[in-house]
C-alpha cells in the first residue's frame, strides 16, 4: 500500500492524514446532535468531514446538511444492510472508501468524523476505521445503563453522558452514572452534557482538539500510543 | 480446489458485499418475494441471468489477470505503471463489456462500488499485478465480476472457480439480504441454497465453456504476442482475425486491435426485471441496503 494515490481504492498513509473520530451509541442517545456540535465548535478552526452511517434512510446525513453546520457536500452517508455494527467493525470497506472520498475531495482535512448508525452496548469501532472513538449514552435510559458495561461503555476513548436536562424527569442520579462509569472504565474520562442547553458541546469539543491535536503535532494518541 | 477460493466466497470477506440485496430488498418491497417459495424462484431467476453474466466475467477477469501475473513475473515485478501501460486496456474493454450488460444505471454504480471495495480490500490480503493494473485501469471502481475474477487470479484460484464464486454471490448476498428483511427461517433458506447448487456448477461450467470461445478466438487479448500481450501489432492482429471490430469509445482507444467477435462470446443474458427493481429501489424513501 501507499505506492500509488492516484485511484480511489488505497488508505494513505498514517502520516499527515485526518484524524478519524467514531461517535458511536445506541438509537436516540444524541449521537447526530453530537457531530452537529462539535461541527459548530470545531468548525471555525478544523477542516472537517463527515460520514454517517443511517440505518434506514438518509435521515441523519439530512439533518446535518439542513443544520447548515457545515458544506453539504462534505457530509457522505453510508449505508449498512440491516446491520449497523457490521460497518464499522466487521466489514468497514464502505466507510473507509467514504473517508478517504472525503480526503481526496476536499484534503487535507484534520478530522473525519464517523457516526455509527444507532445500535447496542456491544457496537464499538475497528481500529482501522476509528482512530479514537466516543460513546455516546443518554440518562433517559436510566442510571443502571454505564453499570451494564459493554465494549462501547468501557472501552470508549470517551464516554459522554448526554440529555442531562433529563435527568431530574426521569429520575437518573448522575453521581450514581459517574460513579459506575468511573468503576467500568480504567480511568478514561466521562463527560456529561446536555446538547439541548449546549449546542456546541464545548466540553466534548476541547477534548477531542486535543485528541486532534495530538495526532497532528505530537505523532501520538492518548497513553504514548504512535501513530503509524 | 484451490483453498483461497473459499475465502473468497465467505460472506465474511470485508468488502462491503453485507451491504447490497442484489435486488431482494425491492422484491420484497413490491410483493414479489414474500416467502421461500418465490425466494426459491427469485434466486434462480437470478442465476440464470445476472449470475451467468456474472460468471462469465469473472472467469474472462480471472484469465487477464492471470496473464498478468505471469507478465510481470517475467518482467520483473513490475506491472507497467504509465497511463499508457497497454496491460491496461483488456480491462477496460472487459470493464465495458460488464456496462454493456447492465443496462440500468442504478444497477452499474451498484457494482462498481462492490468492485471498487473488494479490490480496495484484495490488494491488502492478495497484492498482485492483476490488482494493481485493473486499479489503475478502473479507478472509480471496475464491476463487481471483473474485481471478483481479478481477486480470484491474485488469491491464485483458476477460471472455473471465480466463475463459480461469481454464481455463488449472486445468489447467496439476495438470500441473506431475504431472511433479514423477512424474518425467514435461515435453515429453511441455506436449503434453497443447497438445492441450487448443482446449478451453481452448471452455471460455472457455462461460463468457463464461453470462455473457451472467447480465448479461441485469433483476436482475443492475448494470442498475438505471448512474450508482452496486449502489444501486439494492430495489423498482424487484422491479419489472423476476420472479424475485427472498432472500438468508439475515446477511452478504448488502442483496444480496436481486440475481436469484438471474441467479446461477444461472453453471455449477456441480463434480467431486465433486475434492471427495473434496481432503479425502482433507487427512488424509494426507505431502504436497509445499497442495493
Ligand atoms: N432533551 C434533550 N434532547 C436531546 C439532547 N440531545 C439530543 N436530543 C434530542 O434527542 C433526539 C435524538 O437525537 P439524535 O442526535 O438524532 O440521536 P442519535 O443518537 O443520532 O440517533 P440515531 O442516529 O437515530 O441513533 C433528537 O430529538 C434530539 O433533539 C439533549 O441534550 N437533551
Ligand atoms: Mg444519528
Amino acid at each position: 500500500m501507499g505506492a500509488h494515490h492516484d485511484d480511489k481504492h488505497d488508505a494513505p498513509d498514517g502520516h499527515g492524514r485526518a484524524l478519524r473520530l467514531g461517535i458511536g451509541g445506541p438509537v436516540g442517545s444524541g449521537k447526530t446532535a453530537l457531530v452537529a456540535a462539535l461541527c459548530r465548535s470545531l468548525g471555525p478552526s478544523m477542516r472537517l468531514g463527515v460520514v454517517t452511517n443511517d440505518i434506514y434512510t438518509t435521515e441523519d446525513a439530512d439533518f446535518l446538511r439542513r443544520a447548515g453546520v457545515l458544506d453539504p457536500d462534505r457530509i457522505l452517508a453510508v449505508q449498512t444492510g440491516c446491520c449497523p455494527h457490521t460497518a464499522i467493525r466487521d466489514d468497514i470497506a464502505a466507510n473507509l472508501d467514504a473517508v478517504e472520498t472525503l480526503e481526496e475531495r476536499f484534503g487535507p482535512l484534520d478530522l473525519v468524523i464517523v457516526e455509527s448508525g444507532g445500535d447496542n452496548l456491544t457496537a464499538t469501532f475497528s481500529r482501522g476505521l476509528a482512530d479514537s472513538q466516543i460513546f455516546v449514552l443518554d440518562v433517559s435510559g436510566g442510571d443502571k445503563v454505564p453499570r451494564k458495561g459493554g465494549p462501547g461503555v468501557t472501552t470508549a476513548d470517551l464516554l459522554v453522558v448526554n440529555k442531562t436536562d433529563l435527568a431530574p424527569m426521569v429520575g437518573a442520579d448522575l453521581t450514581v452514572m459517574s460513579r459506575d462509569a468511573g468503576a467500568v472504565r480504567d480511568g478514561r474520562p466521562v463527560l456529561f452534557t446536555s446538547i439541548r442547553e449546549d449546542g456546541g458541546a464545548h466540553g466534548v469539543a476541547e477534548w477531542v482538539s486535543g485528541v486532534v491535536d495530538s495526532w497532528h503535532h505530537h505523532g501520538h494518541l492518548h497513553d504514548g500510543e504512535v501513530v503509524p | 480446489m484451490h483453498a483461497a477460493l473459499l475465502l473468497l466466497a465467505d460472506s465474511r470477506l470485508p468488502a462491503g458485499g453485507h451491504a447490497h440485496s442484489g435486488g431482494a430488498e425491492e422484491a420484497v418491497r413490491a410483493g414479489t418475494v414474500t416467502g421461500p417459495d418465490d425466494l426459491a424462484r427469485f434466486l434462480r431467476g437470478r442465476l440464470a441471468t445476472a449470475g451467468l453474466v456474472a460468471a462469465a466475467l469473472a472467469a474472462a477477469a480471472c484469465e487477464l489477470g492471470s496473464a498478468a501475473v505471469d507478465t510481470s513475473e517475467r518482467v520483473d515485478g513490475d506491472a507497467g505503471t504509465g497511463e499508457g501501460d497497454p496491460a491496461m486496456l483488456p480491462w477496460r474493454r472487459l470493464d465495458a463489456e460488464a456496462d454493456a450488460r447492465t443496462a440500468s444505471p442504478a444497477q452499474r454504480e451498484a457494482a462498481r462500488t462492490q468492485g471498487r471495495l473488494l479490490v480496495r480490500t484484495a490488494r491488502r490480503i492478495w497484492p498482485s499485478p492483476a490488482l494493481e493494473s485493473l486499479a489503475r485501469a478502473v479507478p472509480d471502481g471496475a464491476h463487481h465480476p471483473v474485481a471478483l475474477g481479478a481477486t480470484a487470479a491474485a488469491a491464485g484460484c483458476d477460471p472455473g472457480q471465480a466463475a463459480l464464486a461469481a454464481a455463488y454471490w449472486s445468489v447467496t448476498g439476495p438470500a441473506t439480504a431475504a431472511v433479514r428483511l423477512l424474518g425467514l427461517d435461515p435453515v429453511a433458506v441455506h436449503r434453497l441454497l443447497a438445492d441450487l447448487a448443482p446449478s451453481l456448477g452448471a452455471t460455472a461450467r457455462a461460463a468457463r465453456t464461453a470462455l473457451h470461445t472467447w480465448t479461441a478466438d485469433p483476436g482475443a487479448p492475448w494470442t498475438t504476442n505471448p512474450d508482452v500481450p496486449w502489444t501486439a501489432d494492430p495489423d498482424d492482429r487484422r491479419a489472423s482475425s476476420p472479424d475485427i471490430g472498432r472500438a468508439t469509445d475515446p477511452d478504448l482507444i488502442g483496444v480496436e486491435f481486440m475481436s469484438d467477435a471474441c467479446w461477444a462470446a461472453l453471455p449477456a443474458t441480463t434480467a431486465p426485471a433486475l434492471d427495473l427493481l434496481a432503479e425502482s429501489h433507487l427512488r424509494a424513501e426507505t431502504r436497509l441496503f445499497v442495493s
